[in-house]
């Protein structure tokens, strides 16, 4: 019977695909992250930073096995990757999640089952104050601090009324509060944008009526894209800052001109004076040939404190690896670079200017916005 | 019996065996996907009586299947932080109260959009049913309460009396024995009056109306059927990844339900099983293979559309598609 | 009340892109018959042909020329290689298969210019803000939009209304056997409309794109609001596109900009992000309460 026979094949198939031989190292990382849709840039560049550090490494990585899967930037298939690679492929350390609504499906799962989790990008005020977990480490910082900075840095540069506009979502809201945690003046207006927007003239003509002395936004991806290009054709003249998402290497190129002269705030930047960025820098452009973005960095410093921390203990040992972690004894392409009692960083935070390059549109420190500085979860946190 | 009912138990047996070689060959993360497989089976069996019998091509069930997924999420979260609900109610952890309350709003949210939807045909149904799905995603993602965009976690699985849900194998037990009772209701359903009613619908409004039957009822009755076997699938696939978010009712989810149920085959009873397995196939194989893997995945896709209408098990019967 | 009457100008223009978006879409169904998901995909073809041809020609023009002729000949090519096979399927085939050109179309646009967005910026003839009569200051782009939308207005009312191919569309429209009974090469006919519906999203994306990102995905928000827009018009219908487009544009800014202001009495502080969550499904509830009220759309003539 020909019907039996098709089944049967099948049945050899789908036996097949349950069985698969699994491999050994000593220390296996899987790194969940998005490189395919619309928001791969991201996962690529935090993908590459983070093998670029492993290849340089040689031989001291030669014991790390790296797991890479994709996302699709949808939370559902970052949850059954963590799922997998927890049950089936006996991961140590988990890492590279850019999103924060990904984060938060997989993050206190996988610590609550004693892995570690190092983060790349990802890091929600939920998981640095109550939901804080001491297998759980952000390298990159908490979501609030750039915001922060651009808080504080608008008090800096002597901003009296400021018109805020950040995406209706959690990390929006998240990042309105922190620029207002730090900024002293008065608030033009608060806006709250539609998730995935493109088209911002409505929120430009309000920027445009309400007398604001500067526009304080927080719009990742393909929307901060737009909303810099139509804000540059408005004729509207009040001075933009932002966060450095809509200002990185990733994003700038598509921006163009309209982004010329803008300052924002971030924890790294390409021409921060230190060896370790120097060669960061130059070997990812050797590499990949394109400049590195901020994602880049994060995993290219992800990599390293991992590196430093195996040097010293293994994760079989939970408790010595963490230790090994927290002390965070590895060159930071960030300069200075220590871990708060929450397991986040506490780092500078510089204001950068976008500048043109010899043709190429980039960023230059023009000012340093905050020294050591932690986050406002961190008294929060009980571990 | 038919070969088609061979074929539907056939291609249950393969899942349920599938499942098995992969607990007994220790490939725990194999289990998983073989319960991903029954719980987005379970949805395509929902959408499957619509679409597939009563001809109402509706391009809006994630928001069934979300709709089940928070409410899940919700006494969860509301059990583990005992905060009580609306009018003091508390929340509860247990599947056995979650399913049917998930089960009743799914379909009350089927009542309602259909009962606006029904009065159209055609591609306004496509549409509105869709514009529907897409407001109660908006309003997921830009709502304050419960999560918003980042969605809404609750760490432990829900429990169900004497069993551990939380080792995969029992907890696929569970989704498989549920996606077998629906089998069953499905298959009795069409085999009723009723199923006859609705598929007669589909086939020749004008007529089924000459003999005294009104469409109109007929329907909503599948709509709401329909909506609430989707609303316990979203309720098992939140248990299963303890998590929702909007994702799960954006418009692409309704779109990988559809393509579940004509890629398995439309209309056939175990249709929905086949589609879904060989979509979570695709995914699991060809991802590691491609940074470009969802373009191969399109491509299949097509070539399956064009040569073989019937969709898989069409094609293992030789025969195009019913109606 | 300059901040309303830019906030009307924003829904016109608005609206006046999403009719040359809808207006393939409403002819491609009202003649063929077919449900074409991968609309959005087109769009997107236009957008990343104008930014690669700028690009490597740094000329702007050349670059919008480029996304006519890209979207069109990538039209054609799918209508010659997929879609004639899909118009005697029903809509559930032509759903899942227009899905699968969307997954294909992106991946292979991500394979062939990278996941980064591309750059496209305005030439500067086009750029900055004019002062308009009345104290409004408008940038000059969003008035060539909505001018440029005028005008395909205009010239698809023509072509359909005075000229050969017109006439053979809405013979085609009305009656799919009769007409190629009398002759007509119907294959090349769904052709050209078609070409021409693609022609028309790939100029969209490419004004769009300069106006907002060009990117992967940037396709599908555009092209649900496009369905949306064609149902609420009447599938078909030209005119409808026309009406269901300003309608979508209009109800979709005004409600953004007043409804946080409109509860602000109500809910206080909690009003921005309430207002802008029901602003968000706005355009959605219009399209509910136009089939509710019309099940056929506002001027549909058959489902």
């Amino acid at each position: 019977m020909k019907l039996s026979k098709r089944l049967g094949l099948t049945t050899a198939l789908i036996a097949g695909m349950a069985i698969a031989a699994p491999a050994m190292a000593e220390v296996k990382v899987g790194m969940i992250t998005t490189l395919s849709g619309g928001g791969a840039g991201l996962g690529i560049d935090t993908r590459d930073g983070f093998q670029l550090a492993l290849k340089q490494a040689g031989d001291k990585a030669k014991d790390i096995e790296l797991l890479i899967e994709d996302d699709q930037q949808k939370p559902d298939v970052a949850v059954q990757i963590a799922d997998k690679m927890i049950q089936s492929d006996n991961v140590d350390v988990l890492t590279g999640i850019v999103w924060s609504n990904l984060a938060m499906a997989v993050v206190p799962a996988a610590v609550g089952q004693g892995k570690f989790y190092l983060s790349t990008n990802a890091a929600p005020s939920a998981l640095a104050g109550k939901g804080c977990n001491p297998n759980y480490f952000s390298v990159s910082y908490q979501n609030d601090n750039l915001h922060e900075a651009a808080g504080a840095y608008a008090n800096d540069a002597g901003f009296k009324k400021v018109f805020i506009m950040a995406p209706n979502y959690p990390a929006g809201k998240d990042s309105l509060a922190g620029f207002k945690r730090y900024y002293k003046g008065d608030i033009a207006s608060e806006v709250y944008t539609q998730v995935g927007q493109t088209d911002y003239a409505g929120e430009i003509a309000q920027i445009r009526a309400s007398g604001a002395d500067a526009v304080f936004f927080f719009l990742p991806g393909g929307m901060g894209i737009a909303f810099m290009k139509q804000y540059a054709g408005s004729g509207v003249e009040t001075p933009v800052i932002g966060p450095a998402f809509s200002f990185s290497q990733d994003v700038l190129p598509a921006v163009g001109e309209a982004a010329l002269g803008v300052k924002n705030t971030s924890n790294w930047s390409k021409d921060i004076d230190n060896p370790a960025n120097k060669a960061f820098v130059e070997a990812f452009q050797a590499d990949y040939n394109r400049l590195p973005s901020i994602y880049a960095a994060y995993g290219y410093d992800t990599a390293n404190l991992l590196l430093s921390a195996l040097e010293k203990a293994q994760p079989s040992d939970a408790e010595a690896f963490r230790a090994a972690l927290k002390e965070a004894s590895f060159d930071s392409v960030r300069g200075k670079f220590s871990f708060g009692p929450n397991n986040h960083p506490i780092q500078d935070l510089y204001v950068r200017e976008v500048i043109d390059e010899n043709g190429t549109l980039t960023n230059k420190i023009i000012a340093t916005a905050m020294t050591d500085h932690g986050d406002a979860y961190a008294a929060e946190c009980k571990m | 019996m038919r070969r088609e009912a061979i074929l539907d138990i056939a291609i249950f047996a393969l899942l349920v065996l599938f499942a098995l070689v992969a607990f007994a060959t220790g490939q725990n993360f194999a289990v998983t996907i073989a319960t991903k497989i029954a719980i987005l089976a379970l949805a395509g069996v929902g959408l499957n009586l619509a679409l597939g019998y009563g001809g109402l091509v509706s391009f809006g069930h994630a928001a069934f299947f979300g709709i089940g997924g928070y409410v899940t999420a919700i006494l969860a979260s509301h059990a583990a932080n005992y905060e009580p609900l609306a009018f003091g109610l508390p929340g509860t952890t247990q599947m056995l109260v979650i399913w049917p309350v998930a089960m009743i709003v799914a379909g009350i949210a089927g009542l309602v959009i259909g009962a606006l939807s029904l009065g159209t045909s055609g591609v306004y149904f496509i549409m509105v049913t869709l514009a529907f799905a897409q407001m109660l995603y908006y309003l997921a993602v830009s709502w304050p309460a419960y999560g918003g965009e980042d969605g809404l976690s609750f760490y432990v699985r829900n429990s169900f009396p004497g069993v551990n849900t939380l080792a995969p194998v029992p907890f696929f037990a569970i989704c498989a024995s549920l996606l077998a009772l629906a089998l069953l209701v499905s298959a009795c359903l069409t085999r009723s009056r009723f199923g006859l009613a609705l598929q007669a619908t589909r086939q020749n409004p004008m007529r089924t109306t000459a003999t005294g039957i009104r469409p109109f009822p007929v329907r909503l009755v599948a709509f709401v059927i329909s909506a609430m076997i989707c609303g316990l699938a979203g309720s098992l696939y939140a248990d299963l990844n303890r998590f929702v978010s909007p994702a799960s009712m954006s418009w692409h989810m309704s779109g990988e339900i559809m393509v579940f149920v004509i890629l398995g085959g439309v209309g056939r009873l175990a249709g929905p099983i086949a589609g879904a397995a060989v979509f979570i196939a695709l995914e699991q194989l060809l991802g590691p293979v491609s940074d470009y893997w969802l373009g191969l995945v399109g491509v299949l896709l097509l070539l399956i559309v064009l040569f073989a209408p019937g969709g898989i098990t069409g094609l293992i019967l030789r025969e195009k598609r019913h109606g | 009340m300059t901040l309303l009457i830019e906030q009307a100008l924003n829904g016109l223009q608005y609206g006046m892109m999403l009719f040359v978006m809808a207006a393939g879409l409403t002819l491609i169904f009202g003649v063929m018959g077919l449900i074409n998901l991968a609309h959005g995909s087109l769009y997107m073809v236009g957008a990343f042909a104008c930014a690669a041809v700028a690009a490597a020609t740094g000329s702007y023009w050349l670059g919008l020329v480029a996304s006519l002729i890209a979207a069109a000949f990538v039209g054609a090519l799918v209508e010659r290689l997929v879609i004639r096979r899909l118009y005697t399927r029903d809509h559930l085939d032509q759903v899942l298969a227009t899905f699968a050109l969307i997954l294909i179309f992106s991946e292979g646009t991500r394979w062939l210019f990278g996941s980064f967005p591309l750059y496209l910026s305005l030439p500067p003839a086009l750029a900055g803000a004019v002062s308009l009569p009345g104290g409004v200051t408008y940038p000059v782009f969003r008035l060539v939009i909505i001018a440029v939308g005028a005008l395909i207005a205009l010239g698809l009312w023509l072509l359909i209304g005075r000229t050969r191919l017109g006439i053979r569309i809405r013979a085609g429209e009305a009656d799919r056997e009769m007409i190629s009974a009398l002759g007509v090469d119907i294959g090349a006919l769904y052709t050209a409309v078609f070409a021409l519906g693609a022609a028309l999203a790939g100029m969209a994306g490419a004004l769009v794109g300069t106006l907002q990102s060009v990117q992967v995905g940037m396709g599908e928000p555009v092209l649900i609001l496009a369905f949306v827009t064609v149902v609420i018009g009447g599938i078909g219908s030209i005119k409808g596109a026309f009406i269901g487009a300003l309608l979508v544009g209009i109800t979709d800014t005004l409600g953004k900009a007043l409804l946080p202001v409109l509860l602000q009495p109500v809910l206080g502080a909690g009003a921005g992000p309430v207002g802008a969550a029901l602003a968000s499904v706005l355009i959605y509830l219009l399209m509910a309460v136009v089939l509710i009220w019309r099940p056929q759309g506002l001027y549909g003539a058959r489902a």
